[in-house]
């Protein structure tokens, strides 16, 4: 046991597992604290150009504020007759998969006492825009597979360093939202 | 109104091993059973179904196999015999045909009402079993009313189902059990595959129950965990199967029979089912998993100096699901004339009134010894350690809550 502790105490992944474990306690015994609600506003700017503020979001009872306002912008390429002002919002949904899998990799490991070196994730996602163009109904919008590649640099082997990404798949928000139906509620004005 | 100091409620293999111990310390007691002996084995139990652990691992307090066939698997008729034996042999007092309907707590111990009067006892055991129900996803009341309807309880064999081809939620032992027999028929079989363990039946020439005994593994206890228990309590079966020719039956043996393999079922309408885009990672969790146990196994070859023993070390092919998954089925397009939930099962406690349940239904307890005073609970998964719930984990959690019962009587005798 001291060994484990000693070689998990020089490993730093800047991830503070000890804050995530604690408040994995705490929301055990009160449930409806877990209870999240994530936002995000968009504005159109013009074209295919738009413009998302995220800021403050619900959750742990109360509404939570950040000392900033982000912002997320998206366009569509010079292809799509567009100005390619920013990435397409189907990029973004990549982006989102890469870093949720990432921070996951990193707290995983940090957990398990993995010292990290570097995170490399690449990804690729296959469209046929017969879709979105409405010229075949039988071809979906979205994606026709995904596909990830990790290259990591770790202090672990293998099959070690395989079961981080594993188990960070199976933790992932975005992953679980991108293979998951999810109800969709729109309303205007 | 009759009294007993203890009442074990449930005739299987954990109420007739906490008989044994409670009779050994002449305590005396009275084990009421719904049904017959084994009653849960002899009803509710498909009609190939054996034991996934091997003979010689069939043991019970003063009782075990002792048959020509140590590494064979047990009939389900087989396994009812055996039980019924040992209660005969250890002259347990049961009563049969006593239902509970209802348990409550009561001045210094419980009142305990059944279809045969009503008892008081002061200790309570409830060794009812961890699998009276199926549990199921609320989805299923979204199932097309053409499409039939069953979980592992009501299914008995291939032959009984109804016509047409048949997916089947859930690739646990049941799920992958069943995936093979149906599919043996020449049915279209698919199934929905979700977070699972794989398992070889044999390992390095060995059953892999025996591996699994040799390293410790299954005496492991429940307050040693480094991992968190609760999640090891909620691990699925292992992907096992008990037959004479010890086969294994994995994610790429039904693949190779025709099954067609789907990701965890996540949502159905208009006759439509929709499975997850997860399965390959599914598959690799497992993978990974199967191969720590056998590098345990390895290690402990090695560190225990038998080596000239056993054959040499291998790994098995990884789990190959193709990247055509289907992610979608129509399933009266596709004929599919009934679902299976192999989706697991729980506890039934629907006649227990006494606050000792947590949010979602389970008996709040420390290894057996449940929050609520003089109560004791057994054969749940992980309970006390990782056998808690094979009949050859039944006879030290009974020692153990059979001791700690014990003292407590006397505690409150002194």
């Amino acid at each position: 046991m001291t060994v484990t502790t000693s070689v998990e105490a020089k490993v730093n992944n800047g991830v503070n597992v000890d804050a995530l474990l604690g408040a994995r306690t705490a929301l055990e015994q009160a449930p409806e604290a877990a209870q999240f609600r994530w936002r995000a506003n968009c504005e159109w700017v013009n074209g295919t150009h738009s413009r998302s503020a995220i800021g403050g979001f619900f959750g742990l009872g109360a509404e939570q504020s950040r000392n900033k306002t982000f912002t997320v912008e998206a366009d569509h390429p010079q292809i799509f007759a567009s100005e390619d002002f920013a990435p397409t919002p189907v990029e973004l949904v990549l982006s989102g998969l890469a870093s949720c899998l990432t921070a996951g990799v990193a707290a995983i490991a940090q957990r398990r006492g993995i010292q990290l070196h570097s995170v490399k994730a690449t990804l690729e996602a296959d469209m046929d825009i017969q879709g979105i163009l409405g010229i075949d109904d039988e071809v979906r919008n979205g994606f026709g597979a995904i596909r990830v590649h990790f290259e990591i640099r770790a202090d672990a082997k293998e099959d070690d360093i395989k079961a981080l990404v594993a188990q960070s798949q199976k933790r992932s928000a975005v992953f679980d939202i991108v293979t998951n139906p999810t109800n969709v509620f729109v309303t205007v004005n | 109104m009759r009294f007993a100091t203890a009442i074990i409620i449930g005739a299987g293999q954990s109420g007739l091993a906490m008989s044994w111990h409670l009779s050994a310390r002449s305590i005396d007691h009275v084990v009421l059973e719904r049904g017959e002996v084994a009653n849960s084995w002899l009803t509710e139990r498909w009609d190939s179904l054996r034991l996934l652990t091997p003979n010689w691992q069939t043991r019970l307090p003063g009782y075990a196999y002792s048959g020509d066939d140590p590494d064979g698997f047990m009939t389900m008729p087989d396994v009812v015999r055996f039980l019924q034996r040992y209660a005969g042999v250890s002259s347990a007092p049961i009563v049969t045909g006593a239902r509970v309907s209802l348990v409550r707590q009561q001045e210094g111990g419980y009142e305990v009402e059944t279809n045969l009067g009503h008892w008081r006892c002061r200790k309570l055991v409830i060794a009812s079993g961890a699998c009276n129900l199926a549990s199921i996803p609320p989805l299923r009341a979204r199932l097309p009313a053409k499409v039939t309807s069953l979980t592992p309880l009501q299914y008995r064999n291939p032959g009984l189902l109804p016509d047409g081809g048949v997916m089947i939620v859930g690739a646990s032992a049941s799920g992958i059990q069943l995936a093979r027999e149906i599919r043996a028929t020449g049915r279209r079989v698919v199934v929905c595959v979700g977070e699972h363990v794989r398992m070889p039946r044999t390992y390095r020439g060995r059953d892999i129950q025996w591996w699994m005994d040799v390293i410790g593994a299954m005496d492991v206890r429940y307050d040693t965990m480094v991992e968190d228990i609760e999640r090891a309590r909620r691990l699925p079966s292992l992907q096992l199967i008990g037959t004479p020719e010890r086969v294994t039956v994995d994610l790429n043996s039904l693949r190779e029979a025709g099954v067609e393999l789907v990701g965890r079922i996540v949502g159905l309408g208009d006759g439509k089912a929709q499975f997850s885009g997860s399965l390959a990672n599914h598959c690799a969790l497992a993978d990974l998993k199967m191969n720590r146990l056998l590098a345990n196994i390895d290690d402990w070859v090695i560190t225990s100096g038998l080596v000239q023993q056993f054959p040499e070390p291998h790994r098995f092919k990884p789990t190959d699901v193709g990247s055509e998954t289907r992610l979608g089925l129509d399933l009266i397009e596709a004929g599919i004339g009934s679902v299976i939930w192999a989706t697991g099962y729980r506890a039934d406690y629907s006649w227990l009134d006494v606050p000792v349940l947590d949010r979602k239904g389970r008996i709040r307890h420390d290894g057996g010894i449940a929050a609520a005073p003089g109560m004791y609970v057994m054969g749940l998964p992980f309970m006390r350690r990782r056998k808690s719930s094979f009949i050859d984990g039944a006879g030290d959690d009974a020692a153990d809550l059979a001791a700690h019962l014990s003292q407590n009587l006397n505690r409150a005798a002194a």
